[in-house]
């Protein structure tokens, strides 16, 4: 099994745990298999086509996933499985708001 | 100054849902990034252009669209620098009103970083923490560490290993601790996203993040007021994280809805400026695209602005591309030249990422972007003597020489 790094407001959904352990081949099937012991964790990782969501970053061993296979980059059960927030700021006003 | 908060707490900027105030930067619903939630209409009645113009030319003029609670614990002396009318650079250029604002001289580490650090330490101090820390490539590390110093709290600084030792010195002379990092910039911020909640550590650019970058606004702010309450047809930005530019444009839309600026200053046109080394943001701009592609090794001299995965790139490009701008990514050899063209002509000696800004500029006229009988600033932000490194080689050498007469004159007849 590979272990899964939660971020902070993630934790909520696993007991307040930092790392939890997840079946799966691929870094997409880990996430599959995360959503079973832990429901409504998937939908916050990704949007409703299944893609991983614009603030999110997920790293294999280290190695931003979008440099390797996406949802497909392959893992092994000793590879670690991070979740980090992308780290942005606000932006302007909305016109009317 | 009226002694109020303002800012009502923090709000995800994609699904809005609400949040108190506290050292969070993630949405939790959506991992949309948090921003500040200020009451507009009550800023609009407590300022105006009177009321600014009484108090010091610091940022702190400015405090109603900041987002402290009270008097800044720190940098209380921060910003109010020069807004310099370039008229020789504005020769070579080609053009007739080029404007150079220039944080290279911002009080205390010649960085804008001190800005955006008197912000995030100031609130850090209000929230409980008594530990700052960050992810930096060096002007943030000098910031946080001198701020820090003055306050006589701890600084843990992590930083790539690849930084100029300039840099580095300049942060542990303060007392700091620093970590080098084997990686990119990019490795050091997730390493600090990842270590933000375990150590209860204020990371001024993770954690403390929303109030953090609502310092940059304070450039902004000034340079409007030292254009008489207006803003400039171009501006001109390096990016690194992409804040920059989002900030710009926030600051001016926000000057405009609280009636300070008339509602055609949002005309201005932002234009991000990269070195071709790293350059995500510009070439999203340049290839019309949305979508960020992250540099995996960014390369060359501007290693301030080095960052493959910018926390703003999605932001920036929207801010440049809402306000008609353009992207430039520029070379090594220009960067050197309009370090060069920019000291020459105007005595100020900036960095890399100034080096940046200067070469795109002279991009964006050649390609018509911009044209003469507009009015142009120059985002410049940092300051030359911390990277030296790239000059070396480039200009000569100078003459050895007797403490002789004759072989003076014959040096001074060349």
């Amino acid at each position: 099994m590979a272990t899964v790094r939660i971020p902070t407001p993630l934790r909520k959904l696993t007991d307040g745990k930092e790392e939890v352990a997840a079946s799966g081949s691929t870094v997409g099937e880990v996430l599959v298999n995360l959503e079973k012991a832990y429901p409504g964790i998937r939908a916050r990782i990704c949007d409703e086509s299944g893609a991983v969501r614009k603030f999110v970053n997920i790293f294999a061993n280290d190695e931003d996933i979008r440099f390797l296979q996406n949802l497909d980059t392959p893992l092994k059960d000793s590879d670690e499985v991070s979740i980090v927030p992308a780290i942005a700021g606000g932006c302007q006003p909305e016109a009317n708001r | 100054m009226s002694n109020v908060s303002t800012a009502r707490g923090l709000r995800c900027r994609e699904c809005h849902h609400q949040y108190e105030h506290g050292a969070v930067h993630v949405c939790e619903l959506c991992f949309g990034p948090l921003e500040l939630d200020y009451d507009y209409d009550r800023i609009a009645g407590l300022i105006d252009r009177d009321k600014l113009a009484a108090r010091p030319f610091t940022m702190w003029r400015y405090a109603e669209l900041l987002p402290l609670s009270g008097p800044p614990a720190v940098g209380s002396l921060v910003g109010g620098t020069p807004l310099v009318r370039a008229a020789r650079l504005a020769e070579r250029l080609g053009l007739d009103e080029v404007w150079v604002k220039n944080d290279a001289v911002c009080y205390p580490s010649l960085s804008f970083k001190d800005r955006v650090v008197s912000v995030a330490i100031s609130k850090a101090i209000e929230l409980g923490f008594d530990h700052v820390a960050c992810a930096s490539t060096g002007n943030l590390a000098n910031s946080v560490a001198a701020n820090a110093a003055q306050l006589g709290i701890k600084a843990t600084i992590l930083v790539p290993r690849s930084l100029e030792p300039v840099k580095i010195l300049a942060t542990q002379v303060y007392g700091a601790r620093v970590i080098a990092i084997e990686g990119t910039y990019d490795d050091v911020n997730r390493l600090c996203a990842e270590a933000a909640d375990r150590h209860g550590w204020g990371f001024v650019n993770v954690n403390l993040r929303p109030y953090y970058s609502e310092g940059s606004k304070t450039y902004a702010f000034e340079i409007a007021d030292q254009l008489g309450w207006r803003t400039p047809d171009h501006v001109i930005a390096p990016m690194a994280g992409g804040s920059l530019v989002t900030k710009i444009g926030k600051a001016w839309a926000e000057l405009t809805k609280i009636g300070i600026l008339p509602p055609r200053a949002q005309a201005t046109r932002i234009h991000g400026a990269q070195a071709a080394g790293c350059a995500p943001i510009s070439d999203a701009v340049i290839a019309g695209r949305e979508l960020i592609i992250p540099v995996k090794e960014p390369k060359g001299i501007a290693r301030s602005l080095a960052i493959g995965n910018p926390a703003d790139g999605f932001y920036a490009v929207k801010t440049i591309t809402s306000s008609g701008g353009s992207g430039a990514s520029v070379s090594d050899p220009e960067i050197i030249a309009g370090m060069r063209l920019l000291a020459e002509t105007e005595g100020i000696f900036t960095e890399t990422a100034g080096g940046v800004t200067v070469a795109a500029a002279q991009r964006l006229v050649q390609s018509g972007a911009i044209r003469r009988g507009e009015s142009v600033v120059l985002c410049i932000t940092g300051q030359g003597l911390k990277t030296t490194d790239p000059l070396v080689g480039d200009l000569p050498k100078p003459p050895v020489i007797s403490p002789k007469l004759s072989e003076l004159t014959a040096l001074a007849n060349d």
